[in-house]
């Protein structure tokens, strides 16, 4: 269990910008009517997409929007790990640290991330911050480091420097895979998924289903 | 080797678009009307002789349980929740199916919804999936703006599919957390019964199935169960995505025939083990909650539920992790302990306690800063935790204990003495509090 509380400074209030408010819309619509209090989680993280974090306010601006006790959101706030209840850096880096990506190397990436960024959760000059998560769930091409939401993958420490170094510079980073592969398979190219006739279109020729009632046994 | 026409993720790498006329092309809502006119019990047939077992981990067969939903539909709305909450170390081939193939698992949903009597559908992803998220929400507007889904659906049931995401919580993984979560709530797990067949989302009768039951559905119904059923063994039959990660020359997702060997799994697809066959000290066959196999066990493993089980380990997820000779295999248990301790919810004592001791205990023992009696007392306590919890994450926080225990407990007392004759101790204090 991880346990997480607020931080200790907090900003005075909390308004939704009109694009995060229309968002929030659509996803309440996604639930039955009197089951808004589904839309918690959604609506929590693009609270942290507009403000960078959740702050002890817009938990209770939630907590209206949604006819929920506050109690409730701020349980949702702090079990779920995903939620910054602090200002992280204007990028955030995600680092797998479970054991298929440490067996990988995640050790020594998570090195580069305290040399060049500092100790967990500290923003860095540049405006750079890291944490250690569990598994991200992309174990074939470990180790794996989350970048602002997207995956960069099979990383070297010396990928994750220049990764770091573009961060820097205010580029942008194009995430996937740092080696010559597609995606999850096998580097070198796929051994499989080759029979030119699964592509021809002839699986979209009309079947017939096999054990149809009244037609075969 | 499985034959690429008999393989159902045709797009696994992305090689192809994941777009709706592409996956068409590939043979998705080939035939999807005719399987709605022939009837939900005949739907629920051909699952249950195709032999499919659920996906996720537990290996439930999924035709059996479609069938446990109420006959009648009565006042409460029938749910369908797919679970792509992914987030079993060593697990990512829901991940692929989603960004590559998602008109597969959309089109399953209607056929299972279907089944079920069920008129939506929510597909919960684990947030950190974006990317997969938003290549699902394209394809479940492009099935909508194809009338493929929808209200007045060209296949005559009425269905809505919607896409919903967590936070990062592996424990929203367990059924019964994961519908908690999606009500917008903590992600702990609820007694059972009632079962979700009976009191699901809302207290409406809800099936959940995983990415990869649902998806498999459709083609098994267009090839028919027969063919389904000739792949694999008995009682494992089918074929599978695999995820091999770790110490494998190329680690790689890929899907085989169930029951391939281990080894041929390996070496025919991920380039063998790193170092060669003879290097191979341990593996993980399916995903971290499942006990570890030797070397020696793995030449003759077979990769289905009864093969592995028969080893006291299990097929789990079909996520291999490949340890060399080079793990620490102490180091790479703890770290696996602190991730179950980590992920636990809280609500029952012996998890909440037990998997923070049990971490405690290993980082000592992962430096041999710990007693000979240690280890049988750790054993005691995977013990005392596996079984007793609410849902399975106690048990699956103990296995991974035990068979560290069970195959390389010599390790950890040489590791003891060795730490021992180093430092010139004779005695440790046994710590296990923060």
């Amino acid at each position: 269990m991880s346990v997480r509380r607020l931080a200790a400074e907090q900003p005075a209030s909390f308004a939704f910008k009109p694009e995060t408010l229309e968002t929030a819309k659509w996803w309440i619509a996604k639930y039955p009517g009197d089951r808004k209090q589904s839309a918690v989680i959604p609506i929590l993280w693009l609270i942290q997409k507009q403000e960078g974090w959740v702050s002890e306010p817009a938990i209770r601006t939630l907590a209206e929007m949604l006819d929920m006790p506050v109690i409730r959101v701020l349980e949702v706030a702090t079990f779920y790990t995903m939620f910054h209840l602090a200002p992280v850096g204007k990028h955030h880096l995600q680092l797998c640290g479970t054991t298929p990506c440490v067996l990988r190397g995640a050790e020594d990436l998570k090195k580069v991330c305290k040399s060049r960024i500092g100790g967990k959760f500290e923003i860095s000059a540049k405006g750079l911050s890291w944490e250690e998560v569990e598994c991200v769930g992309a174990c074939v091409n470990a180790p794996v480091v989350a970048i602002d939401d997207y995956y960069h993958e099979d990383l070297s420490p010396d990928d994750l420097e220049k990764l770091i170094d573009a961060l820097e510079r205010g580029e942008t980073v194009k995430p996937g895979s740092a080696r010559p592969r597609q995606t999850s398979a096998p580097e070198g190219g796929a051994l499989t998924l080759k029979d030119p006739s699964l592509y021809d279109g002839s699986l979209a020729q009309p079947v017939t289903l096999p054990n149809l009632p009244g037609k075969s046994a | 080797m499985l034959a690429d026409k008999d393989r159902i993720f045709l797009n696994l790498y992305g090689a192809h678009g994941a777009d709706l006329e592409s996956a068409k092309k590939r043979g998705a809502w080939n035939g999807t009307a005719d399987m709605i006119s022939a009837g939900r019990d005949w739907i629920i047939t051909q699952v249950k002789e195709s032999g499919l077992r659920g996906r996720g981990g537990a290996g439930f067969p999924t035709g059996l349980k479609w069938s446990f939903m109420p006959k009648q539909v009565t006042d409460r709305p029938h749910y369908l929740v797919v679970n792509a909450d992914e987030s079993e170390p060593g697990t990512c081939k829901d991940r692929d199916i989603m960004r590559h193939d998602p008109h597969l698992l959309i089109e399953g949903c209607l056929i299972a919804s279907f089944a079920m009597q069920a008129h939506a559908c929510y597909i919960y992803l684990r947030g950190e999936y974006v990317a997969e998220r938003e290549a699902m929400e394209k394809a479940v507007k492009e099935a909508y703006a194809a009338k493929l889904i929808g209200k007045n659906n060209i296949h005559g049931w009425d269905f809505d599919c919607y896409i919903h995401h967590g936070a990062g919580a592996y424990i929203c993984g367990e059924e019964t957390a994961l519908l908690e979560s999606l009500e917008g709530k903590k992600g702990q797990p609820r007694l059972k019964p009632p079962f979700p067949a009976n009191s699901g989302l809302y207290g409406c009768p809800t099936t959940v199935n995983n990415v990869e039951s649902i998806a498999v559905a459709p083609t098994i119904i267009r090839r028919g169960a027969k063919w389904f059923a000739g792949i694999g063994r008995p009682n494992n039959t089918g074929t599978k995505v695999f995820c091999v990660s770790g110490h494998v020359n190329k680690p790689c997702n890929v899907e085989e025939a169930m029951s391939i060997p281990l080894r041929t799994l390996l070496e025919e697809h991920c380039g063998g083990v790193r170092g060669g066959w003879g290097n191979l000290k341990a593996v993980i066959p399916g995903g971290s909650s499942v006990r570890m196999i030797t070397a020696a066990m793995a030449e003759e493993a077979l990769m289905d539920f009864d093969s592995l089980s028969a080893m006291k380990s299990g097929l789990g997820t079909a996520a291999v992790i490949v340890m060399d000779q080079s793990t620490d295999v102490v180091r790479a248990i703890a770290r696996i302990a602190y991730f179950y301790k980590h992920e636990s919810c809280g609500q029952c004592t012996p998890c909440r306690e037990g998997t923070g001791w049990m971490w405690r205990v290993l980082e000592r023992m992962a430096r041999g800063e710990a007693e000979h009696s240690e280890i049988d007392l750790l054993l005691d306590v995977a013990g005392q935790v596996e079984g007793h919890t609410i849902c399975a994450l106690g048990d699956a926080a103990a296995w991974p204990v035990q068979g560290l225990i069970r195959h390389f407990r010599h390790e950890i007392e040489e590791r003891i003495d060795r730490y021992r004759a180093a430092k010139g101790v004779h005695q440790v204090k046994m710590v296990a509090a923060e």
